[in-house]
């Protein structure tokens, strides 16, 4: 408390005493402030300290030129999806209700964005200190995740508007869908707040954030059990399809293997995302060895979790007794994802952490990722309605819409981080989150 | 009776409440007979001619007929493609066999078999679909939100969503009539207009007698089993017929458990996780929190500065005043000039100072 009076105080005098800390920036919020200073803000937190016309030249670049060009397609085909329906729109048919943006946008989307509770509870719940650099990106990438996925969710369903019937107007308490559900609402929410202390450090309202630092513990728990519930809620919809999806991907451990895989993609995401941000936002170069330290840790982490993924998946199969299957196309499908993307990222993880090879770490995670996303898809898209003659293939109008809302992810991602404290610590605070 | 209490059993099912006993009391009473009072109908698939008039009384029923006069259906084209129902046909008819191998080709009459346990009413997150005291399974599309959660869900993929409906799409499946009949027709209209009553109307328990009957009285005619009597659960509406089931597009793979079943054991676990888990991570976390106690009294010096965070002020201060001394040469105007890019803000050097710098050297 001292502390933060004093630093108060340090930030409302003008010239900084010698010895005193001076601010490496003003994080005044607009409020109370003359109109000036309120530009002065503007200018200097949504404009990144720029004029509005040299910001909007920064802006040209060859990622954002890409960026027009997919919006430019997407919002037309955003249009016709909104006014003339689905079948527009998709190929989605009764034989084949759910399709791409079901299959990817939101099934991969919520494994992918599992890093945020696994990161959360990490750091905040088992004291690995040491990661909480990457607790702030994981928990916004999750955040972003599930906030597309909602996005994606609106544009899937016949009559998006009523998206919070099933939360207050019609209960449905006996479908798998309504605890899903409940459980994207809540976590959306806390994720949300989970969030709020580095926006509200970029705002600069000290007490507000003191709040929502006190609520940490708290909401990491909760955090942690929502997905739980609805990581393995989601492979629990599939419960219901025995005989539809192939047998070799049915089976009544699906919500466990959703969660195992669940938290496999998510320590992976933690780990290319930071691979990625790395080299996209040019920061912390200096910490690169640091960087490796926790990359490694991480690896480890993922050689363990995939071990027993890998080990469910097999154990799902013995219960299912479909040993013979592993012997026709989807047979060898089955074992190209259970050999190759389960198995070898385990054993490249396992090898790259014994020779502490962080680089090795990225590029089984990636693998990883990508396993996660083509299991997912074999659930819902590719062995789904194996035996019948028809198959789905998604329109291209599907594909636009799912890339525009990667991108407008990636775009929101990218327009945060430059401007609030995520990848760095705020200078002004304490870092206790 | 029957109805309210499997209706409790399934909220309790869901609820987690004795979860064990109502998914074993559920499941006996699924194989128990139904319940007396539900009306089904039976489909003798021996004497079904194919004429498809069955079709076009159900889209004159329910308002979906088109342009077609009632002779289009005598088209036999229309049986080169297996059919399923759609939004405009909440039943269809297809052939199996043909006249050419020298024997009668079998038309089978298909839709929403009105299951006793529905998958679809289980699946559906807004409770559109209910199991009616009269037998028939009713959806009403006032709350649907189109997830087509219950397409995925019913085992005999009888519902279908009218995609082509930008405002207002629905779930679209056969009702067995139960407009007509409250406003006092006799049977469904299907039933009605077969020419060869191929259909019968009546309560579920007549209908199986009426069925077993048939069956003894012709075994030469008829194969041994009553299609929807035990399949997933059992169903409202029969069929029985002169060849083997699988031989003409019904699904044998479904067995015998209802459909609901399937997810009740899942359902059930939810209160267990939300009982345990929290209980865990916080005992975790008190671990936790015990043991970095211990450590930072017994030498609190070779605790890295990261793990001190809101705990200790003192030091927190300490560490903030190093991290921000290295950008004090540009206080006012964060040198950043491009996004994309995350620079100045002095918090580069920062975290590096402050994350390589042991606490006694910031404290001094
Ligand atoms: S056949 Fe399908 S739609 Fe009809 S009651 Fe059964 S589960 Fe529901
Ligand atoms: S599509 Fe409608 S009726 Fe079917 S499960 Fe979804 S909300 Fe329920
Ligand atoms: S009306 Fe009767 S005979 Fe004609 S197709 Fe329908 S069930 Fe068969």
């Amino acid at each position: 408390m001292i502390d933060q009076v004093a630093r108060t105080a340090v930030l409302e005098s003008p010239p900084p005493v010698a010895d005193e800390p001076a601010p490496s920036r003003q994080a005044v919020p607009p409020r109370g402030r003359s109109r000036s200073a309120s530009l002065a803000w503007l200018r200097r937190e949504i404009l990144l300290g720029q004029t509005p016309r040299d910001y909007l030249k920064s802006l040209v670049t060859p990622f954002n030129i890409v960026a027009a060009l997919i919006l430019c397609v997407g919002i037309p085909v955003t249009i016709v999806r909104f006014t003339q329906g689905l079948a527009a729109t998709t190929n989605l048919t009764d034989a084949t209700p759910w399709g791409l943006w079901i299959g990817f946008d939101v099934l991969c989307g919520v494994a992918l964005a599992a890093g945020g509770f696994v990161m959360a509870s990490a750091v905040h719940l088992f004291g690995l200190h040491d990661y909480k650099p990457l607790v702030r990106p994981a928990i916004l990438t999750g955040f972003l995740g599930y906030f597309f996925v909602v996005i994606g969710l609106l544009f899937d369903l016949g009559r998006p508007w009523r998206l919070p019937y099933p939360l207050f107007i019609s209960p449905g308490v006996t479908s798998v869908m309504f605890e899903v559900a409940w459980c994207v609402a809540l976590y959306l929410t806390v994720q949300l707040l989970e969030f709020c202390p580095a926006a509200f450090e970029w705002l600069g309202w000290r007490s507000c954030r003191q709040w929502a630092v006190w609520m940490t513990v708290g909401l990491t728990v909760f955090g942690v059990l929502l997905s739980t519930l609805h990581q393995s809620a989601l492979g629990g919809l599939f419960l219901m399809a025995p005989g539809k999806i192939h047998p070799l991907w049915y089976s009544p451990y699906i919500p466990v293997l959703f969660f195992a895989s669940a938290v496999a993609a998510g320590i992976s995401m933690v780990v290319f995302e930071s691979m990625l941000s790395h080299r996209v936002f040019q920061e912390a170069r200096h910490s690169r060895a640091r960087m490796d330290r926790l990359t490694l840790g991480l690896g480890k982490a993922a050689a363990v979790v995939l071990m027993v993924y890998f080990g469910l998946k097999w154990l799902a199969l013995a219960h299912g007794q479909q040993w013979r299957l592993l012997l026709t196309p989807y047979g060898y499908w089955w074992l190209l994802e259970v050999l190759g993307f389960i198995l070898l990222p385990c054993l490249l993880n396992a090898y790259a952490v014994r020779n502490r090879r962080a680089g090795l770490v990225r590029f089984a995670c990636v693998i990883t990722v990508l396993g996660i996303v083509l299991n997912r898809l074999n659930i819902s898209i590719i062995t789904y309605h194996w035996n019948a003659a028809e198959r789905y293939i998604p329109d291209w109008k599907e594909f636009a819409i799912t890339i525009m809302i990667v991108t407008l992810g990636l775009l929101s991602f990218r327009s945060i981080v430059n401007r609030m404290p995520v990848l760095n610590d705020h200078p002004d605070f304490e870092p206790a989150h | 009776m029957s109805v309210s209490r499997r209706d409790f059993l399934r909220l309790a099912g869901a609820a987690g409440v004795a979860n064990l006993a109502a998914a074993q009391a559920a499941r006996a009473s699924a194989a128990g007979p139904a319940n007396p009072e539900w009306m089904g109908m039976l489909t003798d698939l021996t004497l079904c001619v194919g004429c498809r008039k069955c079709e076009w009384a159900c889209r004159q029923a329910n308002g979906l007929a088109g342009e077609e006069p009632i002779d289009a259906y005598d088209d036999p084209s229309v049986f080169a493609n297996k059919r399923r129902t759609s939004g405009l046909s909440l039943t269809v008819v297809n052939r199996y066999g043909s006249d050419a191998a020298g024997e009668k080709p079998v038309h089978v009459k298909t839709q929403c078999m009105h299951c006793i346990e529905p998958a679809c009413a289980s699946a559906c997150l807004v409770g559109a679909y209910r199991k009616s005291p009269q037998g028939p399974v009713i959806y009403d599309d006032s709350a649907c939100i189109g997830c087509r959660y219950c397409l995925i869900a019913c085992p005999f993929e009888m519902p279908a969503y009218t995609y082509d409906d930008p405002l207002t799409p629905v779930v679209r499946k056969c009702m067995m009539c139960v407009e007509r009949i409250r406003d006092g027709a006799s049977r469904p209209a299907c039933a009605e207009m077969c020419p060869v009553e191929a259909i019968t109307f009546g309560k579920r328990n007549a209908l199986l007698t009426l069925a077993r009957k048939k069956i003894a009285e012709h075994p030469d005619k008829y194969v041994d089993h009553i299609y929807g009597e035990t399949e997933a659960g059992g169903t409202c509406w029969l069929y029985i017929a002169g060849k083997p089931f699988e031989e003409l597009g019904f699904r044998t793979d479904v067995g015998t458990t209802p459909y609901p079943e399937l997810t009740r054991g899942f359902l059930s676990s939810v209160p267990l996780i939300q009982t345990i888990w929290p209980a865990l991570l916080m005992g975790a976390y008190a671990f936790t929190q015990r043991r970095e106690t211990l450590a930072r009294d017994s030498g609190a010096s070779v605790a890295p500065p990261t793990e001190n965070g809101s705990e200790k002020p003192e030091s927190g201060r300490a560490v903030a005043v190093n991290r921000v001394a290295p950008s004090d040469d540009n206080p006012s105007l964060p040198s950043r000039s491009r996004p994309g890019r995350v620079q100045g803000r002095g918090s580069d050097q920062a975290s590096q100072t402050r994350s390589e710098s042991t606490p006694p050297e910031a404290e001094s």
